[in-house]
């Protein structure tokens, strides 16, 4: 087990690498989600309130996900690195949670600057809604890079990888919203925590077969 | 399967949709011979390997590998490595999947080896063709493969890089299973105890 968990490490820790390399990636995130806030602040008639400005915030980071797992499988399809890593003796859901780890690490990134910046244009945002963007962004990571996986195998990523992930986020903003808006958070947290563990079980049992023929 | 047979296809098939690459494939390859895969393009070559290394999966007939996943090094077309990364990141990255025993003096040996030790640090994007091409040898060697499966190996290398690939290939046969893939069989008639012809 400890030899899957270095796998694991050694992997996101590679991703990180590239990222910190390259800087393809979070930039792009920060930038999105900063310049859709402040689109939406500019955007939201006045007189909108603060629960139509809490939906905007997950259309915010949903996007900011999708814009972040859209070049998560990136470098593994140059030179074709993703079969040097299929071909290696670890157990091949080691790379999805290696790619989780270090997508929620950008996600989080972005977060720790979107956060703050929507509490400057909308409202406050309280301890719920923060557990709230915490467990969706691990199901956003873990159900994400999955589906990434999967459109970076079939042509026209750009659209596959939109048309399999928005329909599962659906779910974890309706959570989100939930834990943001409303009297009784628990309820939405516990969905949230739910729908991590079913869907990060269902991801790692099927990634074998994602990057399998 | 007898114990020294590495490798048997009964009857392999492999079709892309309606297009069908390889058709009735048989043969058997024991421990420590060479094969040498020839065809003209699109005759199959490089189906028929990612096949033999798990890559692919056959469309029809049986096909039995002995040696497991960790122990088959593949050469491909591409080099299965990271652009951002520099060789001894890739190589250090591949040997911990690989559980390398030595990891740092097999990678130092490796590099020197195939000349790349002076550009170890250099990021692989900025490497030639023939560079990549070297480090690629370098992981496909990583782990001390008791398979070998190279697909047109010595594509883009110089004079020096080839005869480099002649070396070791001379050395690893009759100890090691080896499948190579080539325009240029003549190359390896010396070592090749089989030849597996494909036609189109």
């Amino acid at each position: 087990m400890s030899g899957y968990f270095s796998d694991v490490a050694a992997l996101a820790r590679k991703d990180l690498r590239l990222e910190l390399r390259a800087r393809d990636t979070l930039p792009a995130m920060l930038l999105f989600v900063l310049s859709t806030l402040v689109v939406f602040h500019f955007a939201l008639p006045s007189e909108s309130g603060d629960q139509a400005a809490y939906g905007l915030l997950w259309v915010a980071l949903v996007f900011t996900a999708l814009l972040g797992l859209g070049r998560a499988w990136v470098p593994e399809q140059e030179e074709g690195a993703l079969d040097g890593l299929v071909l290696a003796p670890c157990d091949r859901s080691a790379i999805w949670l290696g790619k989780s780890l270090a997508t929620l690490a950008f996600l989080v990134a972005a977060e720790a600057v979107a956060l703050p910046a929507f509490a400057l244009l909308f409202a406050a945002l309280d301890l719920a809604a923060i557990a709230g963007v915490a467990l969706a962004s691990i199901g956003i990571c873990t159900v994400g890079s999955l589906v990434a996986a999967m459109a970076a195998a079939s042509r026209g990523r750009e659209v596959i990888l939109p048309l399999l992930f928005l329909p599962l986020a659906i779910p974890l903003v309706v959570g989100g919203v939930g834990s943001s808006v409303s009297a009784d958070p628990g309820t939405y947290l516990a969905f949230l925590g739910l729908y991590d563990a079913v869907f990060a079980i269902l991801s790692w049992a099927a990634f074998e077969y994602v990057v399998t023929e | 399967m007898a114990e020294t047979v590495v490798l048997r296809a009964d009857g392999l098939e492999k079709r892309y949709g309606a297009r069908r690459v390889l058709r009735g494939l048989s043969f058997s390859l024991e421990r420590g011979e060479t094969a040498v895969v020839t065809g003209a393009n699109g005759s199959g070559k490089t189906s028929l390997l990612r096949l033999l290394v798990g890559l692919a999966a056959p469309s029809g007939g049986a096909l039995s590998v002995a040696s497991p996943r960790g122990r088959i090094g593949f050469l491909g077309h591409e080099p299965l490595v990271y652009r951002e990364l520099t060789a001894l990141e890739n190589l250090d990255l591949f040997g911990r999947l690989y559980r390398v025993g030595e990891r740092r003096e097999r990678i130092g040996m490796l590099l020197e080896r195939f000349g790349l030790w002076d550009a170890r640090n250099e990021r692989v994007g900025e490497y030639s063709r023939g560079m990549s091409q070297r480090l690629a040898l370098c992981r496909t060697l990583l782990h001390d493969p008791d398979l070998l499966v190279l697909d047109e190996p010595h594509t883009a290398l110089d004079t020096e890089g080839a005869a480099l690939v002649d070396a070791e290939l001379a050395t690893l046969s009759g100890e090691r299973t080896i499948v190579v893939a080539t325009h240029e069989p003549q190359r390896l008639s010396a070592l090749a105890t089989t030849t597996i012809a494909l036609g189109r």
